[in-house]
C-alpha cells in the first residue's frame, strides 16, 4: 500500500482524468456554426501541447513517486544545481510558449479588426432580462436613441422624431442572422454589464452600459440556435436567453420585416 | 547576538522590550488579546478555518442547485426561510436572489478570509519569528490589532447575511453598476454596503500583517541568515507581503468610491444614461441622475488588485511544498536560486496581467494584446517551478508522511491548473472560455486548490509547533487521498461543461436547450462535491483530537533543518530560552555525504564540504 502510494499521485489523476474524458465523449465545443474556425484550432493545437506535457509531468510524478520510496538500503542524491539544465527548460519553455503567443496575437488581431463595410448592422441591446435586436430597415441607418425617453413601451428610448428611426425593426430575443455574410453587431446596455454570447458562432461580447461595442463575423449554416447571457446581471440572469435564426441571405429582409410585425 | 541588538533597536519602546522578558498570564492577555505571534497564528488560522466551513457548506448548496435545480430542498428549505420558497405542502424551491448570494459569498469568504488568510496571516505569523530567528514579530501589538481588525471583518461579513434583502449578490468581483444601484439585485442593497465594510476592514488588517512581515524579515533575520539562505516559505511571506501593501489600496480606494457611488450620488462607475425596468433613472431636473463614470474603470482597479491576491493565495503554497518536498525526500532543493528568481518574476508579472480578466469586456482590443502577452509570460517561471519540483523529487528518498501527500497534491494541481491557463491566456480562444465553468476549474485547481493544499500541508507539518503534538498520520492519509480524488472528480469535469458553453453564476443551466445534456456531468460533479465536502469532518476531527490528545512531539520530528526545529514543540514565549541560534548555511542541506547524519541544520557549525548555499 505504501509503495502504491507514490505511484498514484500522476496515475489517479491520468485515470480521472481519462474517466471524464470517456463520460464526456459527446460534448465538447457547441458545433461550429460561423467563420471563426481559427479559435477551435487554436483550441486544439493547445491541447494537444498541454495534453502531451499533462501526460509526461503525470508519469514522472508518478514514476518518481513510486521508484524513489524510502526504504533499507535507499539513498538520495545530494544533486541540486545544474545551470545548463535550469537555463535549457527556461528557454525551451520560453520558446514553446512564444510561438504561442505570436500565434493568439495574430488571431486575436483578426478577430477584432474593423468589419467589413458590406457587413449587415444588427444593434443588440442588453436589459434586465432581455435582449432587444435591432435592425436599421431599408435606409441602413439605425436611428437615434435617448435613453430619458425610455419606457416600457420604447426599452431603448428610440427617438421617434428622427426619420432614420422611422423603418427601424425591433425584435424581443430573436435575432436573424444571413448565412455566408459578414454580420456586424453592436453591442450595447440600458442597465447592468449582460454579456452577448452565442455559443455555436465563437462570440462573445459584454455589453458594458455606456458604450457601444462593435463585433463582426460570419455564420455559416442555416439553423436555430441560443443567445446566452455570460455575465451575471441580476436574479434573471439564468434565463437571459435568446434565439439566433441563420437564414438564406437574400431572405433576411423579408424575414425580419416578418418577425418584427 | 547581533540579530537581539538589531531586534532591541527596532523595538524602542520599552514596554515591548519588556513583554519578552514576561509573558502575559492572564487568560485574557494570553490568549485572547495576546501579542505573541505563535497565539496570533494560531488565532487567524482557526478564525480562517471555520470561515471556510462556512463558505464551503455555501458551495454544497450551489453544486445541489446546478445538478437538481428542481429539487425539493426539504428541511434545508425550512430552516432557511430566507433563501427558499415553499412549506405548506408545495416542495420548498431556492430563490434565484439566494442562489447569487451564495456563490457571491463563497468566492469574497473564500478568496479573502480563508485563503489569504490562512496561509499569509495564519502560517506567517506563526512562522516568520521562527525561520527568521527572532524573539516575536517586529511590531507585537500591531499584530494583535490586525488580528481583531480582521475579525470584525469576518463578524461584519457574516452579520450582511441578515441584513436587509440579505448579503451582497453582485459575484465576488462586485462589478458596477449590478453592485451599485441599489434595485438591481436585492444584494445591492445594505448587503453590498456591509461588503464593502468588510472588505476595508480586511484590507487594513493585511496591510498591518504585511508591514509586519516585511519589517521582520529586513530587520530581524538572525547573524548569518543572508536572504539567500532563507527557506522558500520565508521568502513566499516576503512577497506576498510586497504584493498586498502595493495593491490592495487599489481595492480601497476602488470600494470607497463605490461606497460613494451607492450613498452619496457620486459616478465613479455609473455612466450616463441608465434605464433601471424601463425607468430612466432621473432626478427631480430630468437629468440622469449618474453622469459620465465608468463599470471599466471598477474593473481594472479590482483586477489591479484581483491578480496579485491570486499570487497572495497561492505563493505561499508554492513556499510551503518546497520547504515540505526537501524535508520528506531527504533532498537537497534543486535550483534554489532559480526558485527565488522564480517567486520574483511571478510577483512581479502578477501586477501586468489583470487586463486577461477583461478579454471581452470592450476594452481596447490593442490593450489585450498586452495583457496577452503578460499572462504567457507568467507562465515561464511557473513551468521552472514544476520542473525543479521534478527535479528535487528526482533520485531522492521519499517518506510518505502526511504533510508529504499534501506536497505532492500541491505540485499535481499546479500543473493542471497551470496548463489551463495557457489556455485562457489567449485572448482569441478565451472568447469562448471567458466566464464559462472553464475559468472556474482553472483558478479551483490552481489558486484555491494549490493554498488549500499548502495551508493542509503546513498544518501536518508545523502542527507541533501549534500545539506541541502531532497530527494523527493515519487520518491525515485518509483526509488526503479522500480530498485528492474528489478534488479532481469535482474540479476537472468543470472543463469540459466549460468548452460546451456551460456559463457561471447560472441558477438554472437547463434553461437552455445546449446545457441540457450537460446534467449528468453536474450529477457527477455535485456527488464528487459533496464527498469533498464531508471528507473535511476527517480533518476536523484530526485537527481538534490531535490538538489536545495527539502524540507529543520532539523538538524536530521531521529531522527539518530550519531554524523552527531547534526549540521545543510548541516553542516557548520570546521563541527559544536560551540565546537565538546562528545561522551557517540554508535549510535545504540534505543527504549531504560528508555529514554524519542526512540532514545538516542551519546553526549546526560549517561542514568540510557543502553545497555553497
Amino acid at each position: 500500500m505504501a509503495k502504491l502510494q507514490g505511484l498514484l499521485f500522476g496515475l489517479a489523476t491520468l485515470v480521472l482524468v481519462v474517466v471524464a474524458t470517456f463520460y464526456f465523449t459527446k460534448t465538447w465545443l457547441p458545433p461550429l456554426k460561423s467563420d471563426r474556425i481559427a479559435i477551435d484550432h487554436a483550441l486544439a493545437i493547445t491541447l494537444a501541447v498541454t495534453g502531451l506535457v499533462f501526460i509526461v509531468t503525470n508519469l514522472m510524478l508518478a514514476w518518481f513517486g513510486y521508484a524513489y520510496q524510502d526504504g533499507p538500503g535507499a539513498k538520495a542524491a545530494y544533486w541540486h544545481d545544474s545551470p545548463r539544465l535550469e537555463m535549457t527548460w527556461t528557454l525551451v519553455t520560453a520558446g514553446i510558449l512564444a510561438i504561442f503567443l505570436f500565434n493568439a496575437l495574430s488571431l486575436w488581431a483578426k478577430v477584432t479588426a474593423p468589419p467589413p463595410a458590406d457587413a449587415v448592422l444588427i444593434e443588440v441591446t442588453g436589459q434586465q432580462f432581455a435582449w432587444n435586436v435591432r435592425y436599421p430597415g431599408k435606409d441602413g441607418v439605425l436611428g437615434k436613441t435617448d435613453h430619458l425617453q425610455a419606457s416600457q413601451d420604447n426599452p431603448i428610448g428610440l427617438v421617434k422624431d428622427d426619420p432614420a428611426s422611422k423603418d427601424d425593426l425591433l425584435l424581443l430575443n430573436q435575432i436573424y442572422l444571413p448565412k455566408d455574410k459578414p454580420v456586424r453587431v453592436q453591442v450595447r446596455s440600458m442597465d447592468v454589464i449582460h454579456s452577448f454570447f452565442l455559443p455555436n458562432f465563437r462570440v462573445k461580447q459584454d455589453a458594458m452600459p455606456g458604450m457601444t461595442i462593435d463585433i463582426w463575423f460570419t455564420p455559416t449554416e442555416l439553423g436555430d440556435f441560443e443567445i446566452a447571457c455570460a455575465e451575471h446581471c441580476g436574479l434573471g440572469h439564468y434565463r437571459m436567453r435568446g434565439a439566433v435564426h441563420v437564414v438564406p441571405a437574400a431572405d433576411l429582409e423579408k424575414t425580419v420585416a416578418e418577425a418584427a410585425q | 547576538m547581533e540579530g537581539e541588538e538589531r531586534m532591541a533597536h527596532t523595538e524602542a519602546h520599552a514596554a515591548e522590550a519588556h513583554a519578552h522578558d514576561h509573558a502575559p498570564t492572564a487568560f485574557i492577555w494570553k490568549y485572547v488579546f495576546s501579542k505573541d505571534h505563535k497565539v496570533i497564528g494560531i488565532q487567524y488560522y482557526v478564525t480562517a478555518m471555520l470561515m471556510a466551513l462556512i463558505a464551503g457548506l455555501l458551495a454544497m448548496l450551489i453544486r445541489v442547485q446546478l445538478a437538481w435545480p428542481e429539487v425539493n430542498w426539504g428541511i434545508i428549505g425550512k430552516l432557511l426561510p430566507m433563501g427558499f420558497q415553499g412549506g405548506d405542502g408545495q416542495p420548498y424551491v431556492m430563490n434565484p436572489e439566494f442562489y447569487a448570494m451564495l456563490f457571491t459569498m463563497h468566492g469574497t469568504i473564500m478568496v479573502f478570509f480563508v485563503l489569504s488568510t490562512a496561509p499569509v496571516s495564519g502560517f506567517g505569523n506563526l512562522l516568520i519569528p521562527l525561520q527568521v530567528g527572532a524573539r516575536d514579530m517586529a511590531f507585537p501589538f500591531l499584530n494583535g490589532l490586525s488580528f481583531w481588525t480582521f475579525f470584525c471583518g469576518c463578524v461584519t461579513i457574516l452579520t450582511s447575511f441578515f441584513v436587509g434583502a440579505g448579503a451582497a449578490a453582485g459575484g465576488w468581483t462586485s462589478y458596477p453598476p449590478l453592485s451599485a444601484l441599489r434595485g438591481a439585485v436585492p444584494g445591492s442593497q445594505i448587503g453590498q454596503t456591509f461588503w464593502i465594510i468588510a472588505m476595508v476592514f480586511f484590507i487594513a488588517s493585511f496591510t498591518m500583517g504585511g508591514l509586519n512581515f516585511v519589517t521582520t524579515i529586513i530587520n530581524l533575520r538572525t547573524k548569518g541568515l543572508s536572504l539567500l539562505r532563507m527557506p522558500l516559505t520565508l521568502w513566499s511571506m516576503f512577497l506576498v507581503a510586497i504584493l498586498g501593501l502595493l495593491a490592495f489600496p487599489a481595492l480601497t480606494g476602488a470600494s470607497l468610491m463605490l461606497l460613494l457611488d451607492r450613498h452619496f450620488g457620486t459616478s465613479f462607475f455609473l455612466p450616463t444614461g441608465l434605464v433601471l425596468n424601463n425607468a430612466p433613472m432621473v432626478g427631480a431636473n430630468g437629468q440622469f441622475v449618474h453622469q459620465g463614470g465608468s463599470p471599466l474603470l471598477w474593473q481594472h482597479l479590482f483586477w489591479f488588485l484581483g491578480h496579485p491576491e491570486v499570487y497572495i493565495l497561492m505563493l505561499p503554497a508554492l513556499g510551503f511544498t518546497s520547504d515540505i518536498l526537501t524535508t520528506f525526500c531527504r533532498k537537497a532543493l534543486f535550483g534554489y536560486k532559480a526558485m527565488v528568481g522564480a517567486m520574483i518574476a511571478i510577483s512581479g508579472l502578477s501586477f501586468i496581467v489583470w487586463g486577461h480578466h477583461m478579454f471581452v469586456s470592450g476594452m481596447n482590443p490593442h490593450l489585450a494584446m498586452a495583457f496577452a502577452v503578460g499572462t504567457i509570460l507568467i507562465a515561464v517561471p511557473s513551468a521552472v517551478k514544476v520542473f525543479n519540483w521534478l527535479a528535487t523529487l528526482w533520485q531522492s528518498r521519499i517518506q510518505y508522511k502526511t504533510p508529504m501527500l499534501w506536497g505532492m497534491g500541491v505540485v499535481s494541481l499546479f500543473i493542471s491548473g497551470g496548463l489551463s491557463g495557457v489556455w485562457l491566456g489567449q485572448s482569441a480562444p478565451d472568447i469562448q472560455l471567458h466566464d464559462t465553468f472553464f475559468v472556474v476549474a482553472h483558478f479551483h485547481l490552481i489558486m484555491a486548490g494549490a493554498a488549500l493544499f499548502g495551508v493542509f500541508g503546513a498544518t501536518a507539518m508545523w502542527f507541533p509547533k501549534m500545539f506541541g503534538r502531532l497530527m494523527n498520520d493515519t487520518l491525515g492519509k485518509w483526509h488526503f487521498w479522500f480530498t485528492f480524488v474528489t478534488y479532481y472528480g469535482t474540479f476537472f469535469p468543470m472543463h469540459y461543461i466549460g468548452l460546451a458553453g456551460h456559463m457561471r453564476r447560472i441558477y438554472d443551466p437547463y434553461q437552455y436547450e445546449f446545457l441540457k445534456n450537460l446534467a449528468p456531468l453536474n450529477h457527477f460533479i455535485t456527488i464528487s462535491a459533496l464527498i469533498l465536502g464531508a471528507s473535511q469532518i476527517i480533518f476536523f476531527v484530526n485537527f481538534f483530537w490531535s490538538a489536545f490528545k495527539g502524540q507529543k512531539a520532539t523538538e524536530n520530528p521531521w529531522n527539518a533543518n530550519g531554524l523552527e526545529w531547534t526549540t521545543s514543540s510548541p516553542p516557548p514565549h520570546g521563541n527559544w530560552p536560551g540565546a537565538i541560534p546562528e545561522v551557517h548555511r540554508w535549510p535545504y542541506e540534505y543527504s549531504n555525504p560528508s555529514a554524519p547524519k542526512d540532514f545538516v541544520m542551519q546553526h549546526e557549525p560549517p561542514l568540510a564540504v557543502e553545497s555553497g548555499h
